[in-house]
Parts: structure tokens; C-alpha cells; sequence
């Protein structure tokens, strides 16, 4: 690393793979980015983009017969993908956090609120029941449960879809990680329960320092609430940046034609800019630059050879129009 | 019925039942829950007009879209059809024909039987309806019908596992369209799908429109959608619209705190800085509505009228609007 100091989080060149009886399917190929303490890198692409996947892998949750097949992942300078399952497990929940996106299934329906919240730190922090029952009530308070005290004997499904996401944020926050992974927060709630649970992680960041994974498919989730955004597609990270460089001035035609393709009130526009086609099927990833067939720009080399990630003006992009469009002028001057 | 209305609805209400266990109602006396799922709607689309009803999970836009295509029987209230085609019945006729109305819905991957080939599932309105006779009409049809949506004739052989989530929505509009209707009821066609895909689906549904001049009632949760498909939105909340102009002056100048709270929850893709003023609370169980106004308990504009008085949907500069601090005056003009 060209840094002085270590990231958080540091991803090099990692490769997800899922062997199967006709092949091996390759889910992730060749993601590399950083984390800093404190910071929200938002995640985004469409399904099948291999977003979750690389969130799954970081926190050594991959189904089987996934498997991460190459690169590295550190956290605070310690590699944590090839640790044994049950040192893994010591860091998930301790140090990362995750939260996913139907809270009713990242919660226990037989456990109550209290009895999840205690158990979790009474492992991770060794603390005393008492003492990490007045902590969970805190929190529950600070995730803005309103009479925590008694909320927090009821079960799962007493809670509606919002004050469950609440009680999700609050078992991830409840060891202080230092990094949390939210996979589609805020996919399963409605508009106003959404802009409260971003509201809310955003200051919970601010507050405790926790950097955040932020994985959507939602642009506007992702133009509130990170620094920095990667794109991915097939597999692969295509853009990266502030995130007020990619989302306002994109460089990679796929960023472009994302954010065209989303509907803007106040726009009076008779058609949508649309990309045409669907993200390829993990069986079938066009060779070359992987968007090259739905790409309005793409030229022979984009057919063959592989843009990489590099960096262009104010993003660093993976697209041989963007690179060539860059080093020509310069050549001639 | 004047002739260029499409659809009229009155007074339109749903009501389902929960009735708890024998024994819990003996011994604990529980009684026979009545969920308002509709309560009282009208509304009027004219021919060849896009009508968004939009409103969080639990207002019953679904219901809405359900009634009107008759899955749903109303428990009180009318759904008129009119206008529309000359070969079409008496206007004033009460439930809708089939052959009228089609309904796209919101779930790509359970609304096609999955043992049945493409090409079957877009014929079968047409054999239902004998609108053609004979194999081969049916299939040019088919045909047609496929390439209309942007599928290729050759797909009608797959099977619906075969394609994606877009490319299936398609087939879905295909079978629509198959029983040449004049009215389509679009129960979330988009929610399901990613947005590079929503905008395709999108773009196809409004060529439709203008091509056979198609009449949308069109059911979503996300303004920005709504705001590009339609011409007029219904706001609902718990059952009742508080909110109905056409889609210019509804987001240009919302009148109903509830509108106003839904328009400032959108997510800030320009990233002008606005924070965001989430709306506090969250909707409550339409089994026990609030009293008066549902909205009441979240809106920052609620007196003692609102607790007690269900406001009624008036005519309000240019809008329609239920809102008692609307009519008074109380509430101070939104931004334009």
C-alpha cells in the first residue's frame, strides 16, 4: 500500500468463486477497495452485480459451495479470510457487524429483544448479564424505541418492520464494531420508515466512528448516506469515487446510464434513458469488458481484453474509452 | 356517464374479517375484527389518462387495484365502466369485463404458470375470448404481441424460468395485451426490478399507452416512477385517498401534510444537501384506525377537529384534497 498508515478495511484482488458440476461460476472477480475508520463506502449495482457476495465474503458468511478462490481481505491490517471458522466467528459481531435486509430473519422469533441483545454481549464483551442489560436498554433508547424498557421483553414479531430494523441496528451495534456491513437496509421498508433508518445510521456512524459497507441497488440510499460509492458490474468494481463525483459527473458508461435510467420528479421527459439488455447470468459473462454488449460506446478492444480499474480525472474507472479518451489529447500535445 | 370517462368509482369500500378463535372469543370475549382495507374512495379516470395511486405498505392501494378488476367484490360502493370502445357494452354497467380490463402485477415470478410455455400464456386470453379462431391466427398473434413488448417471436417456445425478471414482466404486459384492452391495472409492474430494466419497462408501458391509447390505473410506492408515468396521483392513507391532482400540481405544490411528508422522504439524488425531515411514527394498523383524520397522530397540524372529524375530499385550488387545515387555511402554502 502506498499509504503510510493501514485502512480498516483493505480488499485486494478478491475472487469468489462457486464450483459447480458444469464449471466454475466466478461471482466476484478481482475487487479491490479500502475502508477508513469512520467512513461509508456505499456498494452498488444491479442483482446479480456480486455486491452481496463480496459483503458475504468479508464477513466469512458464504454459502457453500462458495468459496474465496484468491486476493486478500484485512481488517486493521490482519488478514481475516483464511482464518478457521471459529476465530472468524470471534471477529463477526465483535468487530464487524452486519445488517441485512429483512430483519425478521437476522432476528431470533423464539428469543426475545433482551435475551438476543445480552446473550450477544455478554459473548462478544464479556460482560455481566446486568450490566449488559442496562447497555441493551441504552441502546434501544438511542436507536429510538420509544419505552425500551418494557419493548425490550417482547418478541420479534411484536415489532413492526421499522422498529425491527431499529432492533437489528442496535444487535449490530451492540460489541462497538469497528465496521458494519448493511446489506440492503432499507430495501424492505416504505419511503418515511426508510429516510428515518437512514437518519439514524448516518448520526449512529457519526457518534461511535463505525465505518459502514453500504450495499444497495438504491442510487438516492447511496447519494444521502456514503463518502464514496463502487460500482459493480459482473463481478467486477467499474467505477469508484466521492460519491458526488460518480453520481453527478460518472465517467463509466454504465454509471452513466444507471443514473439516467433512474426517473427524477421534475424531469419532464417523454422516455427514460434506458441501457438495454440485462445484467449477464454468471454462466455466460461476456469476454472482455463485460458490459461491452449493452454498451453504446464500445469498441474492439472493449471485446477482448479487460479494462482495469484506474484512475481518470476525479474517479478511477474500468473502461478503455474512458482511458483512451484520457492519454490521446495528451499524445498530442 | 359522460363519454370520454373511462372508469368512475364510488364510494368504494373493501372491508375484511378477522374473526379470532371460538375460545378466544368465550372466554377472553374477543370480537370479530373488521379491517377497513378501503374506506370510501372515488375517483374517476378518463380515456387514455394514467391514474398512480401511491401510499406506503398497508393503505390499500393493492385493494384498489383489485377491485376495480374484480378479484374483489366491494363491500359497499360501485365500479362504473363507460366510454371506450363503440363494440363495447352499455356504458353504466356495473363489474368489468373481462375482455376490458387486464391487470399486470407486481411479482414477475408468480404470475406466469411456470409449466406453461410462453407462447400458451399470451394465447390464452385469446382463446378465452375467441377473438381469434383458428392455430394459425392465434400464433400470429402471439407473434405480434411478442415483438410488440420486445421479445423475439422465437420466445414464445421458452419456458417463463427461461428469462429474466425484466424480459417475464414483458411477457406478463404481452398477455395483457392479448385480450385487447382498454383499460390496464398496473399493481407495482416495476417494484421487482432493477432500475436499468425499470426504465425499459417503463418506456414500453407509456409507448403502449400512446399507441392504443391505453388507460393506466397505475399502483406504486415510488413518486419518481410515478411522477414520469402518470397524469393524475391519488395520495392514500389507511384505506382513504387525502390527496388527488393531476401530477404537475400535486408535487409542484402538495396541499396535505401526509403528501408533503412523502414528498420529502424521497431520497436527494442531486445532493443539493436537504436533509431529509423523516416523518415520525409509522402507519397504524388499519384495523384500529385513529379516529378523525387517520393521519392525525403524525401530522405537526392536527387540532381537536382532525381527532374527531373525518375530512372530506374537496375541491381545494385546483386539487382534491381531505384536510381540515387545508380548507381552514391553518396550513401555510408549500414551496413551489
Amino acid at each position: 500500500m502506498s499509504t503510510s498508515h493501514a485502512s480498516l478495511l483493505e480488499i485486494s484482488d478478491l475472487k469468489v468463486e462457486f464450483p459447480t458440476r458444469r464449471g466454475t461460476l466466478v461471482a466476484v472477480n478481482g475487487v479491490s477497495f479500502n475502508i477508513e475508520a469512520g467512513e461509508v463506502l456505499g456498494l452498488v449495482g444491479e442483482s446479480g452485480a456480486g455486491k452481496s457476495m463480496t459483503g458475504n465474503a468479508i464477513i466469512g458468511l458464504l454459502e457453500a459451495p462458495g468459496r474465496i478462490a484468491g486476493g486478500a481481505i484485512r481488517l486493521a491490517g490482519r488478514r481475516i479470510d483464511d482464518l478457521p471458522y471459529e476465530e472468524m466467528r470471534k471477529i463477526r459481531g465483535r468487530e464487524i457487524g452486519a445488517i441485512f435486509q429483512d430483519p425478521l430473519t437476522s432476528l431470533n422469533p423464539l428469543y426475545t429483544i433482551e435475551r438476543q441483545l445480552v446473550e450477544t454481549m455478554m459473548t462478544h464483551l464479556g460482560i455481566s448479564k446486568r450490566k449488559a442489560r442496562e447497555r441493551a436498554i441504552e441502546l434501544l433508547h438511542e436507536v429510538g424505541i420509544p419505552s425500551a424498557e418494557e419493548r425490550i421483553h417482547h418478541y420479534p414479531h411484536q415489532f413492526s418492520g421499522g422498529m425491527r430494523q431499529r432492533v437489528v441496528i442496535a444487535l449490530a451495534l451492540c460489541s462497538d464494531p469497528k465496521l458494519i456491513i448493511a446489506d440492503e437496509p432499507t430495501t424492505a421498508l416504505d419511503v418515511s420508515i426508510q429516510a428515518q433508518i437512514i437518519g439514524l445510521m448516518k448520526k449512529l456512524c457519526r457518534d461511535h466512528q463505525t465505518a459502514i459497507l453500504l450495499i444497495t441497488h438504491d442510487m438516492g440510499v447511496i447519494a444521502e448516506t456514503a463518502d464514496r460509492v463502487a460500482v459493480m458490474y459482473a463481478g467486477r468494481v467499474v467505477e469508484i469515487g466521492s460519491v458526488r463525483d460518480v453520481v453527478r459527473r460518472g465517467q463509466h458508461p454504465y454509471t452513466t446510464g444507471l443514473m439516467g435510467s433512474i426517473p427524477k420528479i421534475g424531469d419532464d421527459v417523454e422516455r427514460l434513458s434506458q441501457i438495454d439488455g440485462a445484467m449477464p447470468g454468471l454462466t455466460e459473462v461476456p469476454s472482455g469488458c463485460a458490459f461491452h454488449p449493452r454498451c453504446g460506446v464500445a469498441m474492439a478492444v472493449c471485446r477482448q481484453d479487460t479494462p482495469i480499474l484506474q484512475r481518470c480525472e476525479h474517479t478511477e474507472v474500468a473502461c478503455w474509452q474512458v482511458v483512451n479518451a484520457r492519454t490521446e489529447p495528451k499524445g498530442e500535445t | 356517464m359522460t363519454e370520454n370517462v373511462m372508469i368512475r368509482v364510488e364510494n368504494l369500500r373493501r372491508y375484511f374479517y378477522s374473526t379470532p378463535p371460538l375460545l378466544n372469543r368465550l372466554i377472553e370475549g374477543k370480537r370479530r375484527q373488521t379491517i377497513r382495507a378501503v374506506d370510501g374512495i372515488d375517483f374517476e379516470i378518463k380515456t387514455g389518462r394514467c391514474l398512480s395511486l401511491v401510499g406506503e405498505s398497508g393503505c390499500g392501494k393493492s385493494t384498489v387495484a383489485r377491485l376495480v378488476v374484480g378479484l374483489y367484490k366491494p363491500t359497499t360502493g360501485r365500479v362504473e365502466f363507460g366510454g371506450g370502445r363503440p363494440d363495447s357494452p352499455a356504458a353504466g354497467e356495473t363489474g368489468p369485463s373481462p375482455q376490458r380490463v387486464q391487470m399486470i402485477f407486481q411479482d414477475p415470478y408468480a404470475s406466469l404458470n411456470p409449466r406453461w410455455r410462453v407462447s400458451d400464456i399470451v394465447a390464452e386470453p385469446i382463446r378465452h375470448e375467441h377473438r381469434r379462431k383458428g392455430r394459425m391466427a392465434i400464433s400470429q398473434r402471439v407473434d405480434e404481441l411478442l415483438s410488440l413488448v420486445g421479445l423475439s417471436p422465437g420466445d414464445g417456445r421458452k419456458y417463463p424460468h427461461e428469462f429474466s425478471g425484466g424480459q417475464r414482466q414483458r411477457v406478463s404486459i404481452a398477455r395483457a395485451l392479448a385480450g385487447d384492452p382498454d383499460f390496464l391495472v398496473c399493481d407495482e409492474p416495476t417494484s421487482a426490478l432493477d432500475v436499468s430494466v425499470q426504465a425499459q419497462i417503463l418506456n414500453l408501458m407509456k409507448r403502449l399507452q400512446q399507441q392504443y391509447r391505453l388507460t393506466y390505473l397505475f399502483i406504486s410506492h415510488d413518486l419518481a416512477v410515478v411522477y414520469y408515468i402518470s397524469d393524475d396521483v391519488g395520495v392514500m392513507y389507511l384505506g382513504r385517498l387525502c390527496e388527488l391532482a393531476d401530477t404537475k400540481t400535486l408535487f409542484a405544490r402538495p396541499k396535505h401534510p401526509y403528501t408533503r411528508f412523502l414528498l420529502d422522504a424521497i431520497p436527494d439524488l442531486d445532493m443539493s444537501g436537504r436533509e431529509r425531515l423523516p416523518v415520525g411514527g409509522e402507519v397504524p394498523s388499519p384495523i384500529n384506525p385513529p379516529t378523525g383524520c387517520s393521519f392525525h397522530p403524525r401530522c405537526p397540524h392536527a387540532d381537536i377537529r382532525c381527532k374527531t372529524e373525518v375530512p372530506r375530499l374537496n375541491e381545494h385550488g385546483g386539487t382534491r384534497v381531505a384536510c381540515h387545515a387545508v380548507e381552514e387555511g391553518r396550513l401555510p402554502d408549500s414551496k413551489d
